[in-house]
């Protein structure tokens, strides 16, 4: 099998997010960049699946954007993935979600992936939308927000148990197929010291727009249908309203004020 | 904009969900602001009750797209419907729940349009032919003001943004004929696997009761369990709760769990970890309880209490026992 994982850097969790002074961007001083949380669960599956097959099953890792996502490429091949794809060309600055969906979708392709894996969503953009929309331009089944994840015996089929509200849906899919993971799929393995050292020297594959079946106006901000107005930070609340006394004051005064001063209840 | 605004009806166990009242009511003041008409579009077999609970809500239409492969949900599938949908019913903008579906047929519909996106959006209007969304990014750190003109415009819409609208009117229905054929079925749902508990879904709840460590057990959580059971609330916790094995990762809120909204949301023994922060600080109302009086939840908080957990919380049980009858 040939398994491709999106990978996305991005932020990590603990980062305070910063606006640009031109109100569109984000000061990137003293953000650290990580790989996407939910693309390591994607990560740690496909390992475990060619683990599990123990054939010529190779493992593509591929992210998009300016060089520092090469990091997180680096950390995939660390993890143990054989190969690394970097798509970047700067006529893809400043594309949205479906726009960069279409530019990957055109750089998996000719990859001839049988399984396609990336996490549930981006923890940047959080639009958890380039996955579904790569599969529909590839033409393909998705499952997206899996916690379970099951090959068929003759690999040609995935049985997928996604989360949705309430409930979960068991998904059939034939192959090829795109699955989005959520956390519980499995534990993501840390990257082997010797996994590091390879990883380093590995070469990384570059795919640029010349490389693509697509004009210039179709990629990045040229071919974006929406615009970026500002960022905003969030509105502050009203200082927080202390209740005093003991337990049963408290519990009763609360409920008071939710009652008739806030009036949610 | 002459052209209309569709409302995708999402359909659950043969019902419309309860968001696409929000939806509708959102519709209704785009149409009102571009002079457009507002449709319902209600795909699948057997949604009967689904179409005749839209028919009832205030639009001038209801689209249904009905073939034997769309019994069960499939992305693939539900979007070429749906596309077919949006061109019968010349619609300029699409507006989704931002449910899991919701979310996974707006992606790849829209793809499959050229419509432009916004996701999981919690403000709405539009000016001439212009959408102008926000929506929180950074998990909610920060918010993005975007705008589309594209000639499709699609938008999913956090739950408990819009109020409900309710009705008792009788649109017109209009069947679309749709072409499904096998090789849109290469996914598709076989089971549905019920585990709710009953109470709402935390991305849906109007009120939360989150417990955090402090619980020191998954039985102690009864206590919040009581309280959420008073108040028709739905129990969340903290990473660190889940982490701890007390509740399932379903129930949890932040970073890396749920991103909620309610109107009420009471974060109990929960310190306030930007982790948790991110996940349920658009709530309307949130009400700490604490024994540290550092915690850096009070800071996010309306109102808050100083004090034992499994001391103040029953209390709060009986006190609204009282106050409700219940």
């Amino acid at each position: 099998m040939k398994i491709v994982v999106l990978v996305k850097s991005v932020p990590d969790t603990e980062s305070k997010i910063k606006i640009g002074a031109d109100g569109v961007s984000i000061d990137p001083a003293g953000i650290k960049f990580v790989m996407n949380p939910y693309d390591e669960y994607a990560v740690e599956e496909a390992l475990r699946i060619r683990e599990r097959l123990k054939d010529d099953t190779t493992v593509v890792a591929i992210s998009m954007g300016p060089d520092r996502v090469m990091d997180v490429l680096r950390t995939a091949l660390a993890m143990g993935a054989d190969d690394a794809v970097h798509v970047n060309d700067p006529a893809f600055a400043g594309g949205d979600a479906l726009g960069d969906a279409r530019v990957l979708a055109e750089a998996i392709r000719p990859l001839g992936a049988d399984l396609i894996l990336g996490g549930k969503q981006g923890i940047d953009d959080d639009a958890a939308t380039t996955c579904a929309a790569i599969a529909e331009f590839l033409g393909i089944p998705q499952a997206q927000i899996v916690t379970e994840l099951t090959l068929s015996d003759d690999h040609t089929r995935m049985r997928a148990r996604r989360r949705i509200e309430g409930a979960d849906e068991i998904v059939d899919m034939a192959l090829p197929a795109i699955v989005t993971c959520e956390k519980g799929l499995n534990e993501p393995r840390y990257a082997s010291l010797p996994g590091i050292m390879k990883a380093k020297k590995k070469e990384i594959r570059k795919v640029t727009l010349a490389d693509l079946p697509l004009k210039p106006e179709q990629v990045g901000a040229a071919g974006c249908l929406t615009k970026l107005i500002k960022y905003h930070t969030l509105p502050e609340r009203p200082p927080v309203k202390m209740i005093p006394g003991d337990a049963a004051a408290q519990a009763k005064e609360l409920v008071r004020l939710l009652r008739e001063e806030a009036k949610v209840i | 904009m002459a052209k209309g605004v569709l409302v995708f009806g999402e359909v659950r166990g043969g019902a419309l969900k309860p968001i696409t009242r929000e939806l509708v009511s959102a519709a209704n003041q785009l149409a009102q602001a571009g002079g457009g008409s507002v449709a319902i579009a209600v795909i699948g077999e057997g949604a009967d009750a689904a179409v005749a609970e839209a028919k009832s809500l205030p639009v001038a239409k209801v689209f249904t797209a009905k073939h034997a492969l769309l019994a069960s949900y499939s992305s693939q599938a539900y979007a070429a419907a749906l596309a077919a949908v949006v061109t019968a019913a010349d619609a300029g903008i699409v507006l989704f729940g931002a449910t899991v579906t919701g979310r996974d047929l707006s992606a790849r519909t829209a793809a499959r349009c050229g419509a432009s996106l916004f996701a999981d959006c919690t403000e709405l209007s539009l000016v001439g032919d212009v959408l102008h969304v926000r929506r929180p990014v950074y998990s909610g750190k920060v918010y993005a003001e975007l705008e589309s003109s594209a000639p499709i415009q699609m938008a999913s819409i956090r739950p408990n943004v819009f109020p409900p609208v309710s009705g008792s009117g009788s649109a017109e229905v209009v069947d679309v004929p749709v072409q499904i054929d096998d090789a849109m079925l290469r996914g598709r749902v076989v089971e549905v696997v019920e585990t709710s508990t009953g109470a709402k879904d935390l991305t849906e709840a109007e009120v939360i009761v989150s417990g955090g460590r402090s619980l020191k057990s998954a039985e102690n959580f009864s206590i919040l369990e009581d309280l959420a059971k008073t108040i028709g609330a739905s129990v969340g916790a903290s990473r660190a709760a889940v982490d701890a094995g007390y509740r399932p990762h379903s129930a949890q809120v932040g970073q890396t769990g749920k991103v909620v909204n309610p109107r009420l949301y009471f974060a109990v023994g929960i310190s306030g970890a930007i982790q948790h922060l991110v996940g349920m600080r658009t709530s309307k109302v949130i009400v700490a309880i604490n024994k540290d009086e550092n915690a850096p939840i009070f800071q996010k908080a309306d109102y808050g209490i100083v004090g034992d957990l499994f001391d103040v919380v029953p209390k709060v049980t009986e006190e609204f026992k009282k106050l409700l009858g219940t």
